[in-house]
């Protein structure tokens, strides 16, 4: 089991950091070559405008369309943009998974919040809520019909997403101590 | 399921968050909603908004304040990208007002003229967080335990020369290294010698790394100097005059971009330096006067 973080900016650590903790063998991606012989990728969180740009400019983006049809693929917020196929704006995105985005749908950094979020598909998700981390988070306003909403805040906003091997959340998992949602992606890889 | 969630904001793990997502990328200095575009196009992670870069500054002289609100505004319309703007060392009520904005992060800089030469903004009391300079270690504790919520290293602003912002990032890393094997009973002693908060002295012993975001700033101008300080192990780097004072500001942000995010690949590193036109001219720090520097603004 090998898993990928794309590397070019972003809270990329963060997330290396907890799939280590779970015994996993990991790689930072920042060449198309390097995506190579991995299980599976995640984007971290991050600026979108600066991590579509550099897949861009690096040939990224085809080299991760092609991974994604076999392997499995999660986007934490910024992630989650650059994997959608429609955001709105004019800026580059991989457009790999069937969900529309809205960025910055809370507002800017005065309204970054921390809440608890019940997510049934993760162990224990119906009783021991997961702690989300939202910055100038994005929210996921429509999904195609295979993409299954995983999580929403109360008043019905989607923040989590799956389809098939591919997996978004609008919250960043990897800024805190619950491994469940990588737990949960090393699942998908396999 | 049926309780309701709590939302809360202004934590501290929120504040720090954004910092987090900022790593490994570049901050780059903006005068108009112009320059502001150029740098998000350019790959920059968010831009600092100023009437003045920080040379210019130091051409004009006079007292520096805190930017016109309404050219912060027109700036934060202008891209989708975070903006930041700065505040004088200690003017909490200019703080205020940027808050009031929305920005979203504040510089507390010392590029601007101090308003309080013995205390700096009690940062925990503000909901947006703060980005403070530091020239060593106890001064980035210092400012993290008054409530900063990323810190970078002061380098010399305005002057295009980096020589000011390695020692500042080798004295910050070098003394977290001795930290890191540095037995209990020593770490008091430490603290007294540092002027730093001891939990956040053992807090970053134990992490073995500031327990913030850790940028590099302060003369940084060429792609080189961006990769340089990301191989001496900063985060990420703030470039002030070094872009929209150079010969082609657009293809130079670019470059300093590519080379922040390659910054351990001397291949792509030759080649983004490549035909970037004049750099800014700069100023050796060394023949500033000692009252022209302005790292030793910071109690």
């Amino acid at each position: 089991m090998n898993i990928g973080v794309l590397a070019l900016q972003g809270a990329f650590a963060e997330h290396l950091h907890i799939l280590e903790k779970l015994g996993i063998d990991t790689r930072k991606v920042r060449l198309p070559e390097e995506l190579n012989g991995l299980d599976g990728l995640i984007i971290p969180g991050g600026e979108s405008t600066t991590i579509g740009k550099l897949s861009m400019w690096y040939d990224l983006g085809d080299a991760i369309r092609k991974f994604a049809c076999e392997k499995a693929v999660w986007g934490t917020c910024a992630g989650m943009i650059v994997m959608a196929k429609d955001i709105g704006m004019d800026q580059p995105l991989l457009g790999i998974m069937d969900i529309v985005a809205k960025r910055n749908a809370f507002g800017r950094q005065v309204d970054s919040f921390q809440t608890d979020l019940y997510v049934p598909v993760l162990k224990d998700g119906k009783t021991k809520p997961f702690p989300a981390i939202f910055i100038r988070a994005p929210k996921l306003s429509a999904a195609g019909a295979d993409t299954e909403i995983i999580a929403k805040l109360d008043d019905g906003t989607a923040v989590a997403a799956q389809q098939g091997k591919m997996l978004v959340t609008s919250f960043h998992p990897e800024l805190t101590q619950d491994t469940r949602f990588h737990e949960y992606f090393v699942n998908l890889t396999k | 399921m049926s309780e309701t969630m709590q939302k809360e904001t202004g934590s501290i793990t929120v504040k720090r968050g954004l910092a987090q997502m900022l790593k490994g990328g570049v901050i780059m200095d903006v005068v108009t909603p112009e320059h502001a575009v150029i740098a998000e196009k350019a790959g920059a992670v968010a831009v600092m908004a100023l009437e003045r870069v920080p040379a210019d500054i130091r051409v004009s002289g006079g007292v520096a304040r805190m930017s016109d609100p309404g050219l912060i505004r027109e700036i934060m319309a202008s891209v989708s990208i975070p903006v930041m703007a700065k505040c004088r060392i200690g003017h909490f009520v200019e703080a205020q007002i940027l808050q009031a904005i929305g920005v979203d992060y504040i510089d507390e800089s010392e590029v601007l003229t101090p308003a309080d030469l013995s205390h700096h903004v009690n940062k925990h009391a503000f909901k947006v967080p703060f980005v403070c300079g530091c020239r060593n270690l106890g001064e980035a504790l210092r400012r993290i335990g008054e409530g900063a919520a990323m810190i970078r290293t002061k380098g010399e602003a305005g002057t295009g020369d980096v020589v000011e912002a390695v020692r500042h990032a080798r004295a910050v890393l070098g003394d977290i290294r001795r930290l890191k094997s540095m037995p209990d009973e020593e770490l008091m002693a430490y603290a007294k010698e540092l002027a730093a908060p001891y939990e956040l002295l053992k807090e970053t012993r134990d992490l073995g790394r500031l327990p913030v975001v850790n940028f590099a700033a302060g003369g940084i101008a060429t792609p080189a100097d961006a990769a340089l300080m990301m191989q001496l192990g900063v985060d990420g780097v703030f470039v002030g005059s070094g872009i929209f004072k150079s010969g082609d500001p657009a293809r130079r942000a670019k470059a300093i971009v590519e080379a922040t995010t390659h910054y351990d690949n001397p291949e792509i590193l030759a080649k983004v330096s490549e035909n970037l036109g004049e750099a800014m001219v700069g100023i050796n720090v060394s023949s500033l006067a000692e009252h022209e520097q302005l790292a030793g603004r910071g109690w």
